[in-house]
């Protein structure tokens, strides 16, 4: 069995590393700073005993205020995983760093979460749209999307 | 003499027969050989994570069924774990098993189909594609018994299957499962030792397990590596926990153990389907749920083994009836990530056939 690890465990090991990265922990999950992303996973990936060698996925939640970018991790060695979750304020220009460095996973999934939130992931060697088209109006998947011009 | 040349930068699709569908890959080479690769796609882009939040829970089925159209059931499946594990539903036991026969049954189809169109691409035109089809039309014919459609399914629900398999449905499993390991051993007379099979895959595109694991790919691909991972035993949901199966495993991951390991797989999902039939009781298939589903404010990701990777499904219920955020993490897409670099150094006619050991599905890829 995949052990899912609790927020509180995972916070010990990162506030070791980064100090001031977490944010706050809630069963499962563990939030962190946005601009302290790829500190905070460059810790998981490489600390003795966390080890999160996978990245399963990487999402995106539009909850109007705020836009939550959640990463879903695995070790294959340790069969444990992790729910590490970020807020990105603002509407105009949300940004948090790339950890395409890190895993070469992120880069598809970074690129969709950008075509179609419209978050931005700094530091991505090709951050351009995936699914849809150079020129498309908006990012489809806000929640304050309509529809696109005809 | 030694020829002069320029790097050449060609548009391979997206109209090309060995693309399964419309991708396009844009390749630049050198003579014949690949310097650069960059996929291009998006074509079969149809919205889906948006249609789904204006849907109930029990209406995205039907959406998760036109994601990877040659394997219905493990989206199907995928998804109503996903749903089971925001609302916090356990299934019935025959339900279980029920999902369980069907997903194998399904994986069997759709490595069937990634089989045959394999050798297609690879020149053996029609032939062994024809073979492959001719036992996959047979678990359609299953399907049909079981919820009346062949290819856009919609056979589970959240907290079990849309209802129990007919009378019928038993004996004709029975003679298939007597019947398909006997089919097996033809491809692999037909297939396995073909000179010029292996010599047109053995070696080419060789994709290491860092490799593989540093770009998340999953599934058969990254057994082919040589690396154990399969979500059905690390990590046995529904009754995977109670069956006896091997995890096949390739050495050099190559073509030819990407195309190779598909068929050991089917000979393992047949050993699952006929322990499940034998440990199958009657009793519900379904649980008590309402038609709509309102799970409690939350968010779950719940994953699973499918046939081309781990298939996974982020949840977020804001408590209503329809999904505040449906996520698909396909693993056609994710797979697609060590493309370019699996085909650097090799030839047009080998892009071909990496493509198709990938087997990837359009449908799962644009979403």
């Amino acid at each position: 069995m995949i052990r899912e690890l609790p927020g509180e465990e995972l916070a010990r090991h990162v506030q070791v590393a980064c100090p001031g990265a977490v944010e706050r922990w809630e069963g499962l999950c563990l939030w962190v700073k946005p601009e302290r992303v790829l500190e905070v996973c460059q810790t998981l990936k490489e600390t003795p005993g966390m080890g999160f060698n996978l990245l399963n996925a990487i999402s995106a939640v539009d909850y109007v205020e705020y836009f939550e970018v959640v990463y879903h991790l695995t070790s294959t060695a340790h069969l444990h995983s992790a729910v590490l979750k970020a807020k990105v304020y603002g509407r105009e220009e949300p940004s948090l760093p790339s950890v395409v460095g890190l895993w070469l996973g992120a880069d598809f999934q970074e690129r969709e979460v950008w075509d179609l939130m419209g978050v931005k992931f700094l530091g991505h060697p090709n951050l351009k749209r995936i699914l849809l088209w150079e020129g498309y109006p908006g990012h489809p998947l806000r929640r304050d999307y309509l529809e696109a011009p005809r | 003499m030694p020829m002069r040349s320029e790097p050449v930068t060609v548009n391979v699709g997206p109209q090309h027969p060995s693309t399964h569908g419309v991708f396009r890959l844009r390749i630049t080479f050198d003579g014949e050989v690949i310097l650069d690769a960059e996929p291009v796609f998006g074509y079969l882009h149809r919205g889906s994570e948006k249609l789904a939040e204006e849907r109930t829970y029990t209406q995205v089925i039907t959406l998760t069924d036109r994601l990877d159209y040659v394997a219905s059931m493990t989206n199907n499946q995928a998804y109503v774990l996903a749903c089971e594990k925001l609302a916090g539903v356990q299934p019935p036991e025959r339900g279980m098993y029920l999902r369980v026969i069907a997903a194998e049954l399904q994986r069997i189809a759709s490595h069937l189909m990634a089989t045959g169109f394999l050798l297609n691409d690879l020149g053996a035109f029609a032939t062994p594609l024809m073979y492959c089809f001719r036992e996959r039309e047979r678990i359609l014919d299953l399907f049909e018994m079981l919820c009346g459609a062949r290819i856009t399914l919609s056979y589970m629900r959240v907290g079990g299957v849309f209802q129990d398999a007919p009378e019928e449905f038993w004996p004709a499993l029975r003679i298939f499962l007597g019947e398909m390991p006997h089919y097996i051993d033809e491809y692999e007379r037909l297939l396995s030792e073909n000179e010029i099979l292996v010599t047109r895959t053995k070696g080419v595109s060789v994709l290491t397990v860092d490799q593989a694991l540093n770009g998340s790919v999953t599934g058969p691909v990254l057994r082919a590596t040589g690396f154990p991972w399969d979500l059905r035993k690390v990590d046995p949901y529904e009754v995977y926990g109670r069956v006896k199966f091997d995890v096949p495993l390739g050495r050099a991951g190559d073509n030819y153990d990407r195309f190779k390991i598909r068929i050991d797989e089917m000979r393992q999902s047949l050993r699952i389907v006929e322990q499940c039939v034998e440990q199958i009781e009657p009793g519900p298939v379904r649980a008590d749920v309402p038609a709509l589903v309102r799970p409690p404010v939350g968010d779950a990701y719940s994953r699973i083994e499918g046939p081309k990777g781990e298939l996974g499904f982020y949840l977020v219920s804001d408590g209503s009836v329809a999904p505040y955020r449906f996520k698909i993490r396909s693993p056609s897409f994710i797979n697609l990530t060590v493309l370019r670099d699996m085909l650097i150094g090799w030839k047009l006619a080998d892009m071909i056939v990496t493509l198709g050991s990938i087997d990837i599905n359009m449908g799962e890829v644009d979403r």
